[in-house]
């Protein structure tokens, strides 16, 4: 290399980008989508659901402060974290399963920054006006016009950061409580926090990162290329169709006339004939774009379109594709349907036989028991009694031994207590063999212990558990 | 798919950096500004923080730094604030009649658990973290059912405010009240204490009959002339029985508890050089001090003990 070169730029600004309007079905797909999900987003909290007296009853609630999540007739308590865990991997792997049947379908109509990036996009055309309106007045220097325009569209973007943010903290407490809680001043200083915070990263991500967090910030676009392959549909070229790209009037031409619709809608910027980049987020608005073009010139849809790719040698030596299910059903995808199905099966299996009761008792091992003066051997256990139930209830203990022990509880003469509704009760358990019984001169014995629900007469028969432990005898010397 | 062979790219769109090595060129795709900005932004915030907070390493200690931030400030702080949010607890625990704490549930709660941390700092170092004591050493097993100065609420509760013949505190129990040496052979204050000389046999008499009373196999001839021994000297103590007796702490000599050991050779030391355990005074304030814990502490720890399965 010569010296003589200018020395290379190692940092760019960023380009600005002017999505222009367009019309078709993957834009009309991507309102409906959009619409949707926002109104899930800001309803969902705002629903109701009876538990009883005692119980919030906002339909969908991750209350932090008393440890619980509630999800319609759901209560998850925060021994049952797993069926968070649960729904999280399922999560994982329905975007792995997506990603691998139909490429970044999650990227391009359902994630939060493209779904807000679309709307704050929509703001900005209704203030400032489409593409070239929207050049001009960025070249424009900064006057009257310019301000207004910008101060309205900023102030839009800051009110929609502010719902969102706002419905947000919703999820947390009693929805209608702390809305007026807000208003009045009287909420806590996290709601507000929380609330500023993402009133800020809303109206920063979707007004002025954009596709700077797809491309720079985000690690999905990097790992979801490992679940893509050949088969995998997404959106692609016809290179073979379009190219020679040019004016349509020269003969030997393809069917692109380079009329550059397809790079001015992409909200990311980039042009989709140069093939498949990290930067395509897959929405399909150059799908429309192009179809719109096509239909113009009166050249068949597609030129751009979803596709695999497989499908290329084929369409080149001029046969038809490979059907949808073909691409779709294939060993990689059945394995992460599988898994799936499985982990979903397991928490709905797991949701049904949990029961209204729950304890778990862990055998106090310092010391691993006690003498007592009359010779006898006594183990003591911690138990956590859980009750579920949206009312008191009166636990029983009793217990299955390999041999004759006695029960004991600390603080009451009777082997019963009162566990209040949605609480959880620590008691102390005592398990006592008699000097000289086998029990007692054990090295160690196995030991089932029973919690009954005294008080189960909704139920057909009284509700109860075992939990497995050991007693531990007088130790050989 | 889409992307045009690799001969058409003649000319990439991005350039290069200058760098080329066999040919093999280096392409420069530029970092965005911002991102530059964001590394002199985090430049900008650590030195602020190195001013703001403590942070550059000296001989004795660090920069102060200009907030006045300290953890340790912090602590005092957090411990303040949680004994402001106690003290009406505490007044309560303290007025309430000590056998009707573990009735109400509130101040139950409280003593429970206030009570297993004041244990764990100060009780546990000779009792054991689980309570069970240290049999050789003598230091007593507060889970089970075996009190040498009883075991319910309010014992418990004078035994650790005034402890045990320690030397502080003129209501400390058993002050002067020892088991005496019993060997001829012994010296000291523990032998003078004994009003008998024993002789090994004897001895060896007396520890039979003790495992003879605790249900232990002895050797019968021994245990029958150890009995005489026994009602002799020791009785006064521990009772005709040798049931013990509480106002004295003498131990129960015939159930399966033992403070330093049941068998035959503990019991021979014991008898021969004697015993005298020693608990520090909890609740007594020498003038011009404090006393080591407090009076709710006191009521917590006796709750706390109370509660382990032994309580009466």
């Amino acid at each position: 290399m010569s010296d003589t070169q200018d020395p290379p730029q190692l940092y760019a600004a960023r380009e600005p980008i002017f999505p222009r309007r367009v019309k078709g079905k993957f834009r009309t797909l991507k309102w409906w989508l959009m619409g949707a999900m926002l109104a899930v987003y800001y309803i969902t909290p705002w629903l109701r659901w009876d538990r009883g007296p005692q119980m919030p009853d906002q339909a969908v609630l991750l209350d932090l402060s008393s440890r619980r999540f509630f999800f319609f007739m759901i209560e998850i308590w925060p021994n049952e974290f797993y069926f968070v865990a649960g729904l999280l991997i399922m999560a994982g792997l329905g975007l792995f399963l997506f990603t691998s049947a139909a490429g970044r379908v999650w990227c391009g109509y359902a994630c939060p920054q493209t779904v807000w990036t679309d709307l704050f996009i929509l703001v900005e055309r209704w203030v400032e006006g489409d593409r070239n309106a929207r050049i001009r007045l960025h070249r424009q220097p900064w006057n009257w016009e310019k301000l207004i325009k910008n101060a309205i569209k900023w102030g839009l973007w800051l009110l929609i950061g502010l719902a969102t943010g706002g419905a947000w903290v919703f999820y947390f407490t009693d929805a209608p409580t702390l809305f007026w809680g807000l208003l009045d001043g009287t909420a806590s200083p996290v709601a507000y926090i929380t609330m500023a915070v993402l009133t800020f990263t809303t109206f920063f991500f979707g007004g002025f990162a954009r596709e700077q967090i797809c491309i720079y910030a985000c690690p999905w676009p990097r790992i979801q290329a490992a679940m893509m392959d050949e088969d995998t549909i997404t959106i692609g070229y016809r290179s073979w169709r379009g190219e020679p790209r040019g004016k349509q009037s020269v003969d030997t031409s393809g069917d692109c006339i380079d009329c550059m619709a397809c790079v001015n809608v992409c909200p990311m910027g980039i042009d989709i004939r140069d093939g498949q980049q990290l930067a395509c987020i897959t929405c399909g608005l150059c799908i429309d774009a192009c179809n719109g073009i096509m239909d113009k010139i009166g050249k068949p849809q597609g030129l751009i379109g979803y596709l695999a790719l497989t499908d290329e040698p084929l369409e080149r030596a001029g046969k038809a594709d490979k059907p949808v299910w073909k691409h779709i059903l294939r060993p990689r995808t059945v394995v992460y349907t599988v898994l799936w199905a499985g982990i979903a099966l397991g928490l709905v299996a797991a949701l049904f036989l949990r029961a209204n009761l729950d304890a778990s008792i862990t055998p106090v091992r310092n010391p691993p028991f006690v003498i007592l003066s009359d010779g006898a051997i006594r183990n003591t256990y911690d138990m956590r009694l859980r009750n579920k139930h949206g009312t008191d209830r009166w636990f029983t203990v009793s217990a299955t031994a390999g041999g004759d022990v006695t029960l004991a509880l600390e603080g009451t003469d009777a082997l019963r207590v009162l566990v209040k509704a949605n609480e959880t009760l620590e008691q102390r358990l005592y398990v006592t063999a008699k000097a000289g019984t086998v029990a007692a001169a054990a090295h160690h014995l196995p030991l089932r212990l029973w919690i009954t629900d005294a008080e189960g007469t909704e139920a057909p028969k009284a509700e109860r558990i075992y939990k497995d432990t050991i007693f531990n005898g007088k130790e050989d010397k | 798919m889409c992307a045009k062979p690799i001969k058409d790219d003649a000319k990439p769109k991005v350039g290069t950096t200058g760098h080329s090595w066999d040919g093999i060129e280096e392409l420069n795709n530029p970092l965005p500004r911002w991102w530059l900005w964001t590394f002199y932004l985090c430049i900008l915030f650590a030195i602020g923080y190195t001013i703001a907070y403590p942070a550059w390493p000296l001989i004795h200690g660090a920069t102060p730094g200009v907030l006045g931030a300290s953890t340790r400030a912090d602590v005092e702080a957090d411990i303040q604030h949680f004994d402001a949010l106690n003290a009406p607890i505490k007044a309560k625990l303290v007025a309430a009649d000590l056998t009707a704490i573990e009735g109400d549930d509130a101040l139950k709660t409280y003593a429970l658990a206030a009570g297993k941390s004041l244990f764990a700092t100060n009780c546990a170092p000779c009792h054991g973290a689980g309570a069970a004591g240290v049999q050789g050493l003598g230091y007593p097993n507060l889970l089970d059912n075996d009190w040498l100065y009883g075991g319910a609420i309010d014992a418990i509760y004078t035994t650790i405010t005034h402890g045990v013949r320690n030397t502080v505190d003129p209501d400390a129990r058993n002050v002067g009240i020892y088991m005496p040496a019993w060997s001829d052979k012994a010296s000291g204050p523990l032998a003078d204490m004994a009003t008998a000389k024993l002789s090994t046999d004897q001895i060896g008499q007396v520890v039979n009959y003790v495992l003879k009373l605790s249900g232990q196999t002895a050797d019968e001839a021994k245990a029958t002339a150890g009995a005489q021994i026994f009602t002799e000297n020791c009785v006064a103590c521990h009772g005709e029985d040798g049931k013990g007796n509480r106002d004295l702490g003498a131990p129960n000599l015939t159930d399966a508890i033992w403070l330093y050991g049941g068998d035959e050779a503990t019991l021979t030391k014991t008898l021969n050089a004697g015993r005298g355990g020693v608990m520090p005074s909890w609740g007594y304030a020498a003038p011009g001090t404090t006393a080591r814990l407090t009076e709710a502490d006191i009521r917590a720890v006796a709750v706390y003990v109370h509660a382990l399965g032994g309580g009466e």
